[in-house]
């Protein structure tokens, strides 16, 4: 039986990561991150879980341990943010070489600088190359919803990869809402017991992890990881199906919100994308075809499917909340247009960047960018490529 | 997923190779030669010695074999020539000589 409850953001994961109730915990508090180390500390004290806390010295350490925790057989994640990720990054990757299944609670906080505590997407993009699976929530709901799935992801023999769930920070790691929660019982039995095949501590079947790898071997390793992060794709598809026959809601990929005969579609990851269907709702009202289409899985990069669900339209907003400093887009922006190129749609395609360092994003900018393609669509305008949403100038 | 890694070489391809290249067994690394990384080498004086065994335990590389409460001979194929045996001797029955 569900169980309705309000929380905040960080108290659905730290509440998702109590259920489940995972071996080791390796964490090093940073805003706005810093409540889910808290929550599950007490948690432990209270004797409600029986997790093995390490509080650690830096993320650096925080990351090895976890994999260390892993490689030894023990089910393990930790929580960060921002610079916190950052100082992770060269374990990100050997996490997901060493094909970990790990899992790490990223509540997304810009990185300087100048120096910021808030929202943006710049710490999960800036590790959206190192091989891990990212599924981003819009709201407590998916931010619960998506960590109690992490697990069956990561752990499916077809992966073996580590998975990192975001949620933006503050926006809704601190906010409080309505959420649906599953009852312990029926979240152990989803998740399932850890037991891994191969591990350190098999004192019969002695292995060895991360070995050094000669030049001629790097380039079959890394073409295995690969092939591995796109098998993870139906495997998410599949434990998302799963995840609906317990709980009732579903997920995908991505979430498409009133696209089907959409002419104006935003593309959007997070947070934002709420505000966007806000403005989507108001429009239709008024009688426009705009619809959102909300980014889920940005790691495995879903491009063709994308690229299938937006390209009917006249005009598409890629919406990117991080500077990628390439010059010509943000991230989302550089991937879907990539993906639009080999699907040989030729819709229009404008790259926004908005809510950079928490900055407000407003139902009132959604409508403004809906109206600007319109226009630009209807009286055949060059648009400006790659904008600023809300800036002063 | 446990394979004969012996059986891997560079020829392999990719589809058969170990998932994150996860080495199974223990103790290959006897099998690499080493001790071609040295420079200089300890050298065992055996008459000098009065088998107090303060050199085995502090060789990094467990290069100095015991049997029966005595030390042999050094596992050269292993030995990088670090010299700590040296100093760690009382009785000057390990000295070092330039080159392999």
């Amino acid at each position: 039986m569900a169980r309705r409850d309000r929380m905040s953001g960080n108290e659905a994961v730290s509440y998702a990561i109590k259920q489940i109730n995972p071996d080791v915990m390796p964490a090093f508090p940073i805003t706005p991150s810093t409540e889910i180390p808290q929550m599950v500390s007490n948690y432990i004290a209270n004797g409600q879980m029986d997790t093995e806390f390490i509080p650690v010295e830096s993320e650096h350490s925080s990351m090895s341990a976890t994999i260390g925790a892993e490689a030894a057989g023990a089910r393990s994640l930790t929580a960060t943010s921002s610079a916190g990720l950052a100082l992770m990054w060269e374990e990100l990757l050997l996490a997901a070489s060493n094909r970990m299944p790990c899992a790490l609670a990223l509540v997304n906080r810009t990185l300087s600088g100048p120096i910021n505590i808030n929202c943006d997407h710049s710490d999960g993009m800036g590790a959206r190359d190192t091989g891990w699976i990212q599924i981003y929530a819009e709201n407590n709901q998916e931010a619960y919803d998506n960590f109690i799935q992490a697990y069956p992801i990561a752990e499916d023999p077809r992966v073996h990869l580590p998975i990192m769930i975001c949620q933006d920070g503050f926006i809704t790691s601190h906010a409080v809402e309505n959420i649906e929660l599953l009852e312990d019982k029926e979240v152990k039995e989803f998740v399932g017991e850890y037991h891994p095949e191969e591990f350190l501590l098999n004192p019969d079947k002695p292995i060895a992890v991360g070995p050094y790898a000669i030049s001629n071997y790097v380039m079959e390793a890394r073409k295995n990881q690969l092939q591995a992060l796109e098998r993870s794709k139906e495997v998410i598809l599949e434990v998302a199906e799963k995840y609906k026959k317990l709980s009732g809601r579903g997920f995908g990929l991505f979430e498409e919100y009133k696209t089907q005969d959409a002419d104006y579609i935003m593309v959007i990851i997070g947070s934002a994308a709420g505000t966007a269907k806000e403005a989507v709702d108001a429009l239709r009202e008024a009688g426009k075809k705009v619809g959102v289409l909300k980014l889920r899985v940005f790691r495995p990069f879903p491009a063709e499917e994308i690229a299938n669900a937006i390209k009917h339209a006249k005009a598409v907003a890629i919406m990117d909340r991080t500077e990628s400093y390439n010059t010509h887009g943000g991230p989302l922006g550089a991937e879907i247009e990539a993906g639009l190129y080999r699907a040989k749609a030729n819709c229009m395609a404008v790259n926004y960047i908005y809510g950079l360092g928490g900055r407000d994003f407003t139902v009132n900018h959604v409508s403004d960018i809906f109206a600007e393609l319109e226009d630009a669509v209807q009286n055949n305008k060059e648009l400006e490529q790659y904008k600023y949403i809300g800036l002063r100038e | 997923m446990r394979t004969d890694v012996f059986k891997i070489n560079e020829t392999t391809p990719h589809q058969d190779l170990t998932e994150g290249l996860m080495f199974f067994g223990a103790g290959s690394t006897k099998n690499f030669n080493t001790g071609e990384w040295r420079t200089n080498t300890p050298v065992f004086i055996a008459d000098k010695c009065k088998q107090c065994l303060l050199c085995a335990p502090v060789c990094p590389d467990s290069c100095i074999p015991v049997a029966d409460s005595k030390r042999g001979e050094f596992d050269l194929e292993h030995c990088k020539g670090c010299g700590i045996c040296v100093e760690a001797c009382p009785f000057d029955a390990i000295v070092m000589k330039e080159g392999k």
